[in-house]
């Protein structure tokens, strides 16, 4: 058995999935207020097999790194209840309009701070954008190799990591030197439920900001439950160039966003009736798009 | 004079994908507009022959890189490769397919040339930009345009100031065709060993169960889909009788593939395959706005729901409503009334 250092990547994302009446404004951008913040879904089945990992490997940390705002701690926060040791916030202004290229030049630069790591698992893609890049893109950054589409790290021994491999027409099973990057497939078992004992002792972890927004005396609790504190790391903090970072770091640029519109059509409506099945039937038949 | 330059991917049985010619007939046009060259590359062993499966969709110069570490895909040699050749040949516009192997090799071979790439693309156009806060002017830039935010926006991204501009593209989404069968285009073979490093192969692959492609589902003229209202996996059983009746095609949405109703391969829409058929038959989909997106170019479409609201109906031709289990076969026995 080797203990190993586990890093999760996760994302906080709007559920795309379940958009609502009010979800487009008027002028056909998106209201991302009115969208619920959800854990990116692939990310809990990357977080599923990174627990097992650690379950399987006694003496494994499991640590957890997301980017974004403040809120984004709850993504931690629930990994926390599921098993991960600690985690890290990168938060700063200075990320705000990264494309893929420049989030994983800073998500690799947090990694770096955390080396050495023998595994970094993430979900293939998150739904607001679907890219599947950043995970290639970290490993290439970290210049390690990586396996995408992962659907069960099947085992591990001193230096590799085995994994089993969901493609298109079906499997491969691919073993890779440590450290390496996994992304992880939809396919992939889901994430298991909130563990009660660690719900209570993980509720009230906060990140530096939110405990600051709700004018909370928190350098007692710090200092009583150091745990409960989720770490913020700020572009100094994890050593970015700004440079390749925010837009002066992203080659893509948004040059038009439109919303989507269908052109409707005439819909004949039909029953189920013999009748009318016949006489749709004959039609097709008659104009040769059938038969 | 900087190029268009296009990946092309090798499937089991030594065949180029689809997904491949299709890029390199974009690529064509692209290249016609652009004034300059269509390049391709392809990696694999015992390509015998590859060149008359490319060179006919106006490929003006093709490399070529064989060698026994190259079959089966393994992402490090092949961004190696990749990285080196494209280095070397400075294309304007690189392009890919959003097959698993497209979507694992781009990405790392963007972040290692620094360069922009944009996923998933439904279309590529040439279009000009003005950067508003430098006044600066850019000619001939990609627009490349994708949906973002679950399919409920359409996004054109540019990347103005690197190069490559890098795109992946789905399977279905640009038409494939022959230039001309005798176009002639030079062969540029690639010394695979002597850019191969040792450290590219830490990774291994021990066992592969891939399955040649059995399902053509763009080919079809006729397509009888159906979603998560068909039910279950003996649902679809229905669909399958019709389609053997009328010699249609059996697809699915993703909500049925994911619920295991049917093979992935079946797939149709924004992450599956998009479809252009006859006649298009959506048995119990409601229509998320993804799946509309590969089948609303279908000429006619048929939607079957017990829901009249069902958003599909808003893009049918004819709307039934009622039961699968009730339509369906009354379908079947009307087709082998009438159609003698």
């Amino acid at each position: 058995m080797k203990q190993l250092k586990i890093v999760v990547l996760a994302k906080q994302v709007p559920d795309t999935h379940n958009v609502g009446k009010d979800a487009m404004k008027a002028d056909g951008t998106v209201n991302r207020g009115a969208l619920p913040a959800i854990f990116n879904p692939e990310d809990l089945n990357a977080l599923e097999q990174a627990i097992r990992l650690k379950e399987n490997n006694p003496g494994s940390t499991l640590t957890i790194i997301t980017m974004g705002p403040a809120r984004a701690a709850e993504v931690i926060r629930e990994g926390l209840y599921r098993g991960a040791d600690n985690g890290y916030l990168i938060t700063d202004r200075r990320f705000a309009g990264s494309d893929t290229l420049a989030t994983s030049y800073a998500i690799s630069m947090a990694v770096r701070k955390l080396m050495p790591v023998d595994v970094i698992i993430c979900g293939r893609q998150a739904i607001d954008g679907d890219t599947a890049q950043v995970g290639p893109q970290v490993a290439e950054k970290l210049q390690i190799p990586q396996i995408t589409y992962a659907e069960e790290i099947v085992s591990v021994d001193d230096k590799e990591l085995t994994v089993k491999r969901r493609l298109e027409r079906g499997i491969e099973i691919v073993a890779s030197q440590m450290p390496v990057l996994v992304t992880v497939h939809s396919s992939a078992p889901p994430c298991r439920a909130r563990n009660a004992k660690l719900l209570m002792k993980y509720k009230h972890a906060r990140c530096i900001t939110e405990w600051q927004e709700a004018g909370e005396d928190y350098l007692h609790l710090q200092k009583e439950r150091p745990y409960l504190n989720i770490m913020e790391w700020s572009v100094d903090d994890i050593q970015a160039d700004v440079e390749w970072l925010g837009l002066s770091g992203s080659p893509t640029k948004v040059k038009k966003i439109e919303s989507v519109v269908f052109k409707a059509k005439e819909s004949k409506v039909l029953t189920s009736s013999e009748a009318d099945i016949d006489w749709l039937m004959k039609d097709l038949i008659s104009n040769h798009t059938i038969g | 004079m900087n190029n268009i330059f296009v990946f092309c991917e090798i499937e089991e049985n030594n065949v180029v994908a689809d997904v491949s010619q299709e890029l390199l007939t974009k690529g064509r046009v692209l290249a016609n507009q652009l004034n300059c060259k269509l390049e391709a590359v392809v990696l694999g062993d015992k390509l015998t022959d590859v060149e008359k499966n490319i060179l006919p969709y106006g490929v003006d110069i093709l490399h070529i890189a064989e060698h026994g570490k190259l079959y089966p895909y393994l992402t490090l040699p092949f961004a190696s490769i990749i990285v080196d050749l494209i280095k070397k040949v400075q294309p304007q516009v690189a392009l890919f397919g959003a097959t698993t192997i497209g979507r694992d090799l781009a990405p790392r071979v963007a972040s290692a040339l620094k360069c922009g790439l944009t996923a998933d693309c439904t279309e590529l156009v040439i279009g000009e930009h003005t950067e508003n806060r430098t006044g600066k002017e850019y000619k001939d830039l990609l627009y490349q345009v994708r949906p973002a935010f679950g399919g409920n926006i359409i996004a054109t991204i540019i990347n103005p100031d690197t190069r490559p501009q890098m795109a992946t593209v789905r399977e279905g989404v640009m038409k494939k065709e022959i230039v001309n069968s005798q176009y002639q285009g030079e062969i540029h073979r690639i010394n695979a060993e002597e850019i191969m490093r040792g450290e590219d192969f830490v990774a291994r692959i021990i066992e592969r169960h891939i399955e040649a492609r059995k399902i053509n589902i763009k080919a079809a003229n006729i397509i009888i889909a159906g979603g998560y209202g068909v039910g279950s996996r003996d649902g679809f059983k229905l669909l399958y009788e019709l389609g053997a009746a009328i010699g249609a095609e059996v697809g699915a949405s993703r909500a049925a593939v994911d619920a295991g109703f049917v093979e992935h391969e079946r797939q149709i829409g924004q992450t599956g395959i998009t479809v252009r058929p006859k006649l298009y038959i959506a048995c119990g989909i409601s229509g998320q706005i993804q799946h509309r997106a590969g089948m609303m170019e279908s000429s006619m479409i048929i939607s079957i729901n017990n829901d009249p609201h069902a958003p599909i109906n808003s893009i049918a031709d004819y709307t039934i409503i009622g039961d699968l289990s009730e339509v369906l076969p009354r379908m079947i026995k009307s087709f082998r009334k009438n159609s003698k």
